[in-house]
């Protein structure tokens, strides 16, 4: 007991740590570090969701595009004043109750994630009576299919035009206020009987029946959990660009953030925070090698697109070296972070 | 009373091929029956017929007076048939005390929003499932590896292991498939005195498949023999030891008749 108290208060103290790096960055940060940092903390959201379902469920699933996409879309429906819609949607209007609703950021959000989550939930029935490569095939058609009728129904996503000018609420506390709940909800339910039954599953689906474990329940579970998630990352992006259209959420999206869990180490929520916070600030860090490079012998004029080849030998030399990712399995503990701090030094 | 555990000629059909044609079995309480044959006879297609990996094509399953037939493997379980698998099949990534944790999962009580917030509930049961799956690992004498990942246990605790984890369901009819397998003569013998110990402390009904003969004829009481998925014979060990059937089943038709 003593022990879960004391992990408890480490947990706090970090928590507060990171909102006091927060507040200096809000403080004292450039508009670009702010960012940044708020690229990072909805990438970390996503990625920890997105990890539930295929690095814990072990499910290749590939359409998280789509419930960013319904998030993304239903959330700033939400906020946007009939004013504001009456100004993007100058083709098809928008059609009724969509015209007049509006809700404050935080409803917004919420909506966003239980639409995501009631998309999951439809899809499910389909998704889940298949495994390996079919899961994947069913789940990347479905996430084409959220992306192709955003861009046919006009008169509610405003099609190809996509939503514009919408007031940028999210901030620093909100994206990461969002991730710390997310790293937990999922941290506590991995560790639970429920998530213990998930990892069954991965391992050997035939056998946890045997032990008399519904797969469908368990699957759906992690479905549904990482779709909110993922729908409510989706409405803080919405919100942080301003600005959204059906071709920010294509297969490449989704396949950002399955480079970010694999690279971190599938199945390991340290790992998707750590490979989202890598993703986030080394594309950033990497703009460096696009633009014009004089070494004195030799002269490299700005080639756009090279951070893409960089990332992608990044790619390759984990999968070639650690194949299991940064952190493998294994999650950060604060008894093994003591364990480390406190071996004598050879 | 309406019978225990009965079989009812059970057939499977995979395409053209007959892999189990008219099996019957009757089980008794607290029986320990033991199936035979030949390579490729089907003995674990009736196992999977019997716990729902396969429906089978014909017959009935029938136990405590429920017809199990096509019932879903988990809810199978759930009514108190468990089994171990021929080629082991644990979560190997997972502890030795995990894999055993699982099987209580069945049975909690504890919602899943009651587990998200950690409710006094919860955490309790949770506790009680750590303490009981610890119990099973003692009996097993897998104590001291329960924090080892599965995969990583050598093969005869792998065995063991597989055993305590159908155990923690709490099983009134166990199956095991082939458990003696690739278990040198010592431990297939304290391999027997652990199946007869569990059968009483548990109160189980063993059904299991074998190939080890010395192992099943000093075990079993009964034993049912199968070959190209017919039954070819049934009795005491005694009795299956000398039938001409088996005996030409096993080692081939004599030469010289």
């Amino acid at each position: 007991m003593a022990k879960s108290q004391r992990h408890l208060l480490l947990n706090l103290a970090g928590i507060l740590l990171v909102f006091l790096v927060l507040l200096l960055f809000e403080r004292h940060g450039s508009l670009y570090q702010v960012r940044i940092l708020n690229n990072m903390a909805i990438f970390i959201t996503l990625a920890v969701s997105y990890n539930l379902v295929n690095g814990i469920c072990g499910l290749l699933h590939l359409g998280p595009n789509a419930f960013i996409t319904i998030g993304a879309y239903t959330s700033a429906l939400l906020t946007m004043t009939a004013n504001e819609k009456m100004m993007n949607f100058i083709i098809e209007p928008l059609i009724w109750p969509l015209s007049v609703v509006h809700a404050p950021f935080v409803l917004s959000l919420l909506a966003g994630g239980l639409l995501a989550s009631l998309f999951a939930f439809l899809i499910s029935f389909p998704v889940l009576r298949v495994r390996g490569d079919y899961l994947a095939i069913v789940t990347l058609g479905f996430g084409e299919v959220v992306r192709v009728l955003c861009n046919a129904f006009q008169s509610v996503t405003n099609g190809p035009l996509g939503l514009k000018g919408l007031s940028p609420y999210t901030n620093l506390w909100w994206t990461w206020g969002v991730a710390i709940f997310t790293i937990a909800v999922t941290t506590k339910l991995v560790n639970s009987s429920y998530g213990r039954a998930m990892k069954a599953i991965r391992e050997d689906e035939t056998a946890a029946r045997a032990m008399g474990i519904d797969p469908f329940k368990h699957l759906l579970l992690a479905f549904l959990v990482s779709a909110f998630f993922s729908g409510v990352a989706g409405g803080l992006l919405a919100h942080l660009i301003t600005t959204i259209s059906p071709t920010l959420f294509t297969f490449f999206f989704t396949f950002n953030l399955l480079i970010i869990i694999v690279v971190g180490g599938l199945g390991s929520t340290t790992g998707a925070v750590l490979g989202a916070a890598l993703f986030a600030w080394g594309g950033e860090a990497l703009r460096v090698v696009e633009s014009p490079i004089d070494l004195g012998f030799l002269r490299i004029p700005g080639i756009p697109g090279m951070r893409m080849v960089i990332f992608s030998i990044i790619l390759m030399g984990v999968i070639i070296f650690a194949r299991r990712g940064m952190m493998g399995r294994s999650e950060f503990s604060w008894d093994a972070l003591w364990a480390r701090l406190h071996r004598p030094a050879r | 009373m309406s019978s225990f555990f009965k079989l009812d000629n059970l057939v499977m059909q995979f395409g053209g091929l007959t892999a189990v044609n008219g099996f019957s079995l009757e089980l008794r309480p607290g029986e320990l029956v033991g199936l035979i044959g030949p390579n490729g006879a089907g003995k674990t297609t009736v196992f999977n017929m019997i716990t729902g990996v396969y429906p089978p094509t014909s017959g009935t399953i029938h136990w405590l007076g429920q017809d199990l037939t096509g019932m879903p493997l988990h809810r199978i379980t759930a009514r108190g048939i468990a089994r171990t698998f021929q080629n082991i099949r644990l979560f190997t990534d997972m502890s030795v005390l995990e894999n055993v944790m699982v099987s209580f999962h069945q049975k909690i009580r504890a919602g899943f929003w009651s587990a998200m917030l950690g409710l006094p509930a919860y955490v309790r049961e949770d506790q009680r499932i750590h303490r009981e799956a610890m119990d099973y690992l003692q009996e097993l004498g897998l104590a001291h590896v329960a924090e080892e990942k599965a995969g990583s246990l050598p093969y005869g605790r792998q065995r063991r292991l597989e055993i305590a984890r159908a155990l923690a369901t709490q099983p009134k009819v166990l199956l095991l498939d082939e458990p003696a397998a690739g278990m040198n003569p010592q431990e297939t013998m304290e391999l027997a005195n652990l199946v007869r110990e569990l059968r009483d402390r548990h109160e189980l009904t063993i059904f299991l498949i074998e190939h080890d003969m010395k192992f099943v004829m000093g075990l079993v009481e009964r034993i049912k023999v199968l070959d190209y998925g017919t039954t070819i014979a049934e009795g005491t060990p005694a009795e299956i030891q000398g039938n001409p059937e088996v005996i030409k089943a096993y080692l081939g038709a004599p030469k010289h008749a």
